[in-house]
């Protein structure tokens, strides 16, 4: 595949290395959305002519793909949402707001994004439950040691990210389920930095809930999924109410609600995103996503080699084997790193990125961090390093 | 100012900045600046008498162009009256903008007038400033 001529954003001098913030997009994905508006513009659910029927089907078609993705056992199970924030928003507040009593407790670790952990502090604020936190072994991963440790008679939730966003830590994820599930406990996986990058099968890692965004994985912004076995899902109360998700309603308040995935999807969905993001799973599926592991973790190997070789950098995930690397230049605030290499045309984000507290847990509270995805070349990489090697970047930056 | 100059100046202020290091003292009122697009987080503190600021300190975690900036900007207001000193913050602003502005007012501060040429730092520059501004705003 020719990813010059398929990513338009390629061709403009960026080196696009902050995938784990977003993705860039393939012309086969701005195509369909703009196709969308183009050639069918009509809302979903409204049968009764050509073009709307033509949405509903496409629609069908990509709940379908979806599905296959992750493996789901049925269309059924895929809930078309704005984002990971918003899934994991609806599982947390519609479904384990009701379902966690008074003292019963909440597991997760102080390196997640803001979307899990704010809806959590919301949660346990009003109904009384608690959030205890893993500990994270000194390299920052999570063991099933740790999570052993952490469980409780209390515990009924293990609530985390399959990949972190900030070192890029692969969680056991299988293992927590299997472990967790003979306990009782209901995993819920925030998927948005591994489902991009490596293969995830809800069903052999038998996980209870999952979110993730499309604009992550090569789709358009404004969509992401919310995946959940059918019997929790089922169960998830809707947050929000409206049309196309309500079967019958009277003037006395009575109100019935759809079937599922419907009845989570209140209001006109993201159609022209959605239909974008089945060809972002086409892509992906083109390529393999076995394939795209592979080539991000053989292409941060290459760049660990070179960025080790530099004396003035501390590198703090260096063997995860992912497309992430968080570092800090010495003596050089973040911020002025990044606008240093921003003169250079290179990407890279700074910050706690979403996970204030895990700078509790590091020691030090901005990094930079460089994401890889698969069109990210060697010649890349070659420019970035190239680019840190440089005693004066402090100077370069002003 | 030539370009070499300018950015020492500025690494100069930024390595060792003065007025750095808030005390708990009365009479200071203070502000939280948190950026919302980057990680400067710098707190200011600033003590004003009979419409003159008699004192001014910040404290924080910046990058070099706020720290910078900020160090520069509380040794140019100790003294001022609150009218001089919102005369300077708009010349000041002016230059980051770049609209007309009275290069005279502003000393050291002259040393981004270029700071335009890079749009993502031109809010780090002007952070200092519109902490000033919401303390005198509120005096
Ligand atoms: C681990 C993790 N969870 C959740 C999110 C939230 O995703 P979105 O902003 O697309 O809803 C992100 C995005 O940065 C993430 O990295």
């Amino acid at each position: 595949m020719d990813f010059k001529k398929d990513f338009p954003m390629l061709g403009t001098n960026t080196i696009y290395l902050d995938n784990c913030a977003t993705t860039l997009k393939p012309l086969s994905v701005i195509d369909e959305v703009s196709d969308y508006y183009k050639k069918y513009s009509a809302n979903a659910h409204r049968g009764d002519y050509d073009i709307s029927r033509i949405v509903d089907e496409k629609l069908l078609e990509v709940r379908k793909k979806t599905a296959s993705f992750i493996n789901a056992e049925s269309q059924n199970e895929i809930v078309f949402t704005s984002g990971a924030t918003e899934g994991l928003n609806m599982i947390i507040k519609g479904f384990f707001k009701n379902y966690l009593r008074s003292k019963d407790e909440v597991l997760t670790t102080k390196a997640e994004h803001a979307s899990l952990i704010l809806p959590w502090f919301d949660v346990v604020r009003k109904n009384g439950a608690t959030i205890n936190y893993i500990d994270l072994t000194d390299d920052l991963t999570v063991t099933m040691e740790n999570v052993k440790k952490a469980i409780t008679k209390k515990t009924k939730v293990i609530s985390l990210a399959h990949i972190t966003n900030v070192i890029g830590d692969v969680r056991p994820i299988k293992e927590i389920c299997k472990y967790a599930h003979k306990l009782g406990i209901i995993v819920l996986v925030d998927g948005a930095q591994s489902v991009p990058h490596e293969k995830i099968d809800v069903r052999d890692m038998d996980i209870d809930f999952l979110t993730f965004s499309a604009h992550k994985m090569l789709g358009p912004t404004g969509v992401g999924v919310l995946y959940g076995k059918e019997k929790y899902l089922k169960q998830v109360k809707p947050i929000i109410e409206g049309g196309g998700m309500n079967a019958f309603f009277d003037s006395l308040g009575n109100v019935e609600y759809k079937e599922l995935p419907e009845k989570l999807e209140a209001g006109t969905q993201n159609i022209a995103g959605i239909l974008g993001f089945g060809k972002a799973i086409d892509y992906i599926n083109e390529l393999g996503i076995e394939n795209i592991h592979k080539y991000e973790v053989d292409l941060k190997k290459y760049m660990i080699d070179k960025m080790s070789r530099l004396k003035n950098l501390t590198i703090y995930n260096k063997d995860i084997e992912n497309g992430i690397v968080t570092f800090n230049v010495e003596g050089v605030f973040a911020q002025d790193v990044a606008a240093y290499l921003n003169k250079k045309g290179i990407c890279v984000r700074v910050g706690n990125h979403c996970a204030k507290i895990l700078s509790e847990v590091l020691g030090v509270k901005n990094t930079c961090r460089a994401s890889l995805y698969f069109y990210n070349t060697k010649e890349d990489v070659d420019e970035f390093v190239e680019a840190l090697d440089n005693d004066n970047i402090l100077y370069d930056a002003l | 100012m030539d370009e070499n100059l300018k950015r020492s100046i500025m690494i100069e202020h930024y390595q060792n900045p003065l007025n750095k290091g808030i005390i708990d003292d009365e009479g200071y009122k203070r502000v939280n600046m948190n950026s919302k697009t980057c990680i400067d987080n710098l707190d200011f503190a600033c003590k004003i008498e009979d419409g003159i600021i008699k004192d001014l300190k910040f404290d924080g975690e910046a990058c070099a162009i706020s720290t910078s900036s900020a160090s520069i900007m509380t040794e140019l207001f100790k003294g001022k009256t609150i009218s001089e000193a919102k005369e300077i913050i708009e010349n000041y602003e002016n230059m980051i903008n770049e609209k007309p502005y009275n290069k005279d007012l502003l000393e050291d501060a002259n040393c981004y007038d270029e700071i335009y040429k890079q749009p993502n730092r031109k809010k780090c520059a002007l952070l200092p400033y519109e902490g000033l501004k919401k303390i005198i705003e509120d005096s």
